[in-house]
């Protein structure tokens, strides 16, 4: 959980640090895009790099939902029988308490995303187009629905990480001292808000016409 | 005050079980919660009905026997508690309160609410000891150990064992027990022996007890009566991986 959890946030920062170039203008945004698929070249065959970073993300992917699966059945298990009262929490975990349903989300947004974004299949330009003008076209005022799809989903992140990204290292034994724990706990509300910011900036200026 | 009861009454671990009403009057404040309940056995004893069960010892707050879950919460929503120490002034005339066991596939329920924590000796027997040669007390000042070890050790060692922690878990998970035995003797000279041996049976054994796994919710320490500091988990998570590792 905590191992493949790291490599999906590291690969996070990099799509998000990648997406703000939509506000250098197209040609930058388009470049990019293209430097993706051409990094290495010509030591390196086109798309080297990145359909290596592509199998890796899907084996963190798919460990990390194996690891999530196999700990909600433990706990089943675990609690055959239910309380009759309900269960107050006691540690104000709200976003640990998100993370099954919250990451079952994330999941139906990946799919939704790679749909629109990256295969076009759902996306008004189709896969054909710019990344750019797919980008574009994708966060219209008349799709605001998708938008807003990709603000509720960024929230879930936001809180998936809060939880995730100093769990891991309590998974880990690296948080033996509280003010370790204090100052990694900080960490992740910050990361993870500046995370969900740098993501949702794009997708918010398309809509309202910031970025054309 | 008055109130009333949903007790779990369960006639034996084959009994299926059911939720109970009953009315308690004229309580007092000054109670405690397992006073509170003798005065119901007390009555329910008169009437020829079958007391309620529950597990008690000290009532001092210290043996670690005592423990339901009140409202939802393991020994009630007082920290710092146990529930032989949590007091009637915490509720209102006219509350409704629900008591039920500890629910985890590995506390089976013996009646009521006595629960068979067994589970938590065989986790103590598979590694909470250190190997000396008995006889008397060594001379205390022959192994110096650091304050701030000795603290955290003695934080660690604080825990009564009565499975607030397993119980409060949304995965049932007894990380919090395991890893407050495991820290008490890694933190010391004297555990350092069988320091990665310990992490590992221990451990091991918690798993095979049928326990839930460890997703880091914090919602044991927050019921801990003894207050357990969470980062004892981090400590048994870091002798495992060191133990395994090799």
């Amino acid at each position: 959980m905590a191992v493949t959890g790291a490599v999906l946030v590291l690969f996070l920062i990099a799509h998000m640090l990648g997406n703000l170039k939509i506000f250098l203008g197209a040609d930058s945004f388009n470049h990019y895009a293209e430097w993706l698929r051409t990094v290495g070249s010509p030591a390196l065959p086109n798309r080297t790099v990145l359909t290596i970073t592509e199998i890796v993300l899907a084996v963190c992917v798919v460990l990390h939902m194996w690891a999530a699966v196999s700990l909600a059945r433990r706990a089943a298990k675990a609690r055959p029988v239910k309380y009759a009262a309900k269960r107050k929490s006691q540690a104000n975990g709200y976003a640990a308490r998100t993370m099954r349903w919250g990451g079952v989300i994330i999941v139906l947004f990946v799919v939704w995303h790679l749909l629109d974004m990256t295969f076009g299949t759902v996306n008004p330009e189709g896969g054909d187009a710019t990344p750019y003008a797919r980008m574009i076209a994708g966060f219209q005022p008349d799709r605001w629905w998708v938008a807003l799809f990709y603000l509720v989903a960024m929230v879930m992140v936001g809180l998936h990480l809060r939880h995730g990204m100093w769990s891991a290292f309590q998974s880990l034994g690296l948080t033996r001292r509280p003010q370790v724990r204090s100052t990694l706990q900080t960490t992740a509300v910050a990361v993870s808000a500046v995370l969900v910011i740098g993501f949702v900036a794009a997708p918010v200026c398309i809509l309202i016409g910031v970025v054309k | 005050m008055n109130l009333t009861l949903k007790i779990w009454r369960q006639n034996g671990s084959s009994d299926k079980g059911r939720m109970v009403t009953y009315r308690v009057d004229d309580v007092s404040p000054d109670m405690s919660f397992l006073e509170m309940l003798d005065v119901l056995n007390e009555r329910l004893i008169l009437e020829g009905d079958d007391p309620v069960a529950f597990d008690h010892d000290c009532r001092e707050g210290i043996c670690g026997m005592c423990g339901m879950v009140i409202n939802g919460v393991a020994h009630g929503e007082q920290k710092l508690t146990t529930t032989c120490q949590l007091h009637m002034r915490h509720f209102k005339d006219g509350d409704v309160i629900t008591i039920e066991p500890w629910r985890a596939a590995a506390f089976p329920v013996v009646k009521d609410l006595v629960v068979d924590r067994s589970a938590f000796d065989r986790i103590i027997q598979a590694g909470g000891f250190i190997s000396v040669p008995a006889g008397s007390a060594p001379e205390a000042h022959s192994v110096p150990v650091p304050k701030a070890d000795a603290d955290a050790a003695f934080d660690a060692a604080t825990c009564i064992g009565c499975g607030a922690c397993v119980a409060a878990c949304p995965n049932g998970s007894a990380s919090l027990f395991t890893a407050a035995k495991i820290t008490h003797l890694s933190l010391l000279p004297q555990g350092q022996p069988e320091r990665e041996s310990r992490a590992r049976a221990m451990v091991e054994q918690m798993d095979a007890e049928g326990f839930g796994g460890c997703t880091n919710t914090g919602e044991c320490t927050a019921v801990c009566p003894k207050g357990i500091p969470f980062d004892t988990i981090a400590q048994m998570n870091a002798d495992y991986l060191r133990a395994a590792s090799k």
